[in-house]
């Protein structure tokens, strides 16, 4: 790799070990939030800059890394992280959920459960649970430290008001290891039961606003809710269109025109691994017209 | 001079800002369901006393103590900022002037009155929001206006739903600045008389500031009267207004446009 011109994952060492610094804090207090000298990346913000330093301070060559953005390995932004870090670290990639030992994600956790000898690495746009309804950082803080977490079920008591029932969908709050609330990144609420108890470690990168925070192995989360409205993770009236899947996050594609419209796995690798098994929905051939996408 | 049934005490309590005295030397008492009236002249030094009070704002020197439901008198100045701010939230009120600095003006009126509920560790929604439907009804809001945001609201109803906001956790103390200003005179006398019951009705310790003599003598049972940030007489209401000793009261008193 001597002619390789970049330092390995594109970081310089020292900024490495500054973030690997607050990951290790972010383990240790899980939830909290943790400030870090975020740096420029050579990519804008709100493309995953917090998620790619997380992911770089942790890479080794041996690793293989998957990167998914709404469960897709080949949308724009999953394929150029990966092929980012595949030209300055030269590491394997892999689309393959099981195989990978880093997973860097934008908004969705892998159908596939993770086991003990991965690491997912969350994309997070605003880190701040508390952030919409109390615009002062000093605020904010003061309301962890004390843990005054009243507020944020003054946002779910106002969408049971207007609604009739909890109506955040994403980046629902929840509370880790008993202590602090955290936002889980725009994450759908119906990936939220994954996070709980889940072997693999978990990191979350903001980049713009320079806070990272983690979610050891086997930590307790729960997602707030009230006594009488509990959290209901979100159902779907049919399979996937592809591979049947009924226990799968759907994401609805419009066909055509003319209200055409099919709903299908978010997660690519999952919905390819079932169909190279046998499985088939109920459009396995995918929309008719094909030739309408381009 | 330490009263030994009150509520909240202050001892010479003192603020400047720069070289400009705000506040000089002020002590007082209030006691439990006890109705405190301070007035004075712009630029009295009647804010900056309330805050200092409340806690919102440190003085350059001087106490504060108050007498925490466990019935032992305690140095504010020495509560650990979570006590302090669990005791604002619920032994205490604050009602603002300015109805949009003590309302969270994008959450409903439901969310607002059940914050303080939820801030307690209330996590049952039909529960909270039944005690703020109670709480509507007894400030005269319909309760059909309950999803609707304080924005929607007039400055009469704002400040009623501020009051009731405050006041769900059963507080014992109330601080009020002008909670009548910038209200028309017909909407002012209806929250006067609002104040005046729900006060009495849950023996409430209020300590009020206004510039308005009529306000101070339908509500409080006592007054104060500041002057450049002293205060120059104090006594039960009806004594001062009715026989005014020091010179600048008299005054006072006697500016008063007759209606």
């Amino acid at each position: 790799m001597t002619d390789n011109p970049y330092n390995f994952a594109y970081l310089d060492e020292q900024t490495k070990r500054m973030i690997r610094r607050a990951i290790l804090k972010a383990v240790a207090i899980p939830g909290y939030q943790v400030p870090f000298a975020s740096r420029e990346m050579p990519m804008p913000y709100g493309w995953g800059t917090g998620g790619v330093q997380v992911t770089a301070a942790i890479l080794g060559p041996k690793d293989v890394l998957k990167v998914i953005d709404q469960g897709a390995d080949d949308t724009t932004n999953a394929v150029s992280i990966r092929a980012f870090f595949a030209k300055t670290a030269g590491v394997q990639t892999t689309t393959a959920t099981a195989e990978a030992t880093i997973i860097q994600t934008r908004h969705r956790i892998p159908e596939a459960p993770l086991g003990e000898d991965q690491v997912l690495v969350y994309q997070v746009p605003i880190p701040e649970p508390l952030r919409f309804l109390e615009p002062r950082e000093t605020e904010t803080r003061t309301m962890h430290a004390l843990s005054e977490y009243g507020l944020m079920h003054v946002k779910l008591y106002e969408d049971i008001a207007r609604f009739g029932h909890i109506a955040t969908s994403y980046a629902y709050p929840v509370e880790v290891a008993g202590r602090y609330v955290m936002d889980p990144s725009p994450i759908p609420k119906f990936d939220n039961p994954k996070m709980d108890d889940c072997p693999a470690l978990q990191l979350f990168g903001a980049g713009r606003e320079k806070r990272i925070y983690a979610i050891p192995p086997h930590t307790r989360v729960v997602s707030l809710d009230f006594d009488d409205h509990p959290f209901e993770r979100n159902r779907f009236s049919q399979p996937c269109a592809l591979c049947g899947a009924g226990d799968s996050y759907l994401d609805e594609v419009v066909t055509d025109d003319r209200g055409g419209r099919l709903f299908v796995c978010s997660d690519t690798d999952y919905c390819e691994g079932r169909r190279e098994a046998g499985h088939r929905g109920h459009q396995p051939g995918g929309p008719e017209r094909k030739e309408a996408a381009e | 001079m330490t009263a030994p049934d009150a509520l909240l005490e202050a001892r010479g309590l003192a603020k400047s800002y720069g070289g400009r005295m705000a506040c000089a030397g002020v002590s007082l008492a209030i006691r439990e369901g006890e109705v405190l009236a301070v007035v004075g002249e712009s630029g009295s030094g009647k804010s900056t006393l309330l805050n200092m009070l409340a806690g919102r704002l440190a003085p350059d020197a001087g106490e504060v103590h108050y007498r925490m439901r466990d019935g032992v008198m305690r140095d504010m100045a020495r509560l650990s900022e979570a006590e302090r701010r669990v005791l604002m939230r619920t032994d205490w009120g604050f009602v603002h002037q300015d109805a949009a600095q003590g309302l969270r003006m994008n959450v409903s009126a439901g969310g607002n009155i059940g914050e303080r509920l939820m801030a307690i560790g209330g996590r049952h929604y039909g529960d909270i929001r039944a005690k703020a439907a109670t709480w509507l009804t007894r400030v005269e809001i319909g309760v059909d206006r309950i999803d609707d945001k304080p924005t929607a609201y007039s400055g009469g109803m704002r400040q009623r739903l501020q009051i009731a906001r405050n006041l769900v956790t059963s507080p014992r103390l109330v601080f009020m600045d002008e909670p009548t200003g910038g209200l028309d005179v017909s909407v002012q006398a209806r929250l006067l008389d609002l104040i005046r019951g729900l006060s009495a009705d849950l023996g409430l310790a209020v300590i009020l500031v206004t510039h308005d003599l009529a306000v101070a003598r339908l509500l409080s049972h006592r007054i104060l009267v500041m002057k450049g940030g002293a205060v120059i007489e104090t006594g039960l209401t009806d004594r001062v207004l009715d026989d005014p000793q020091a010179p600048y009261t008299q005054l006072l008193v006697s500016s008063v446009l007759a209606a």
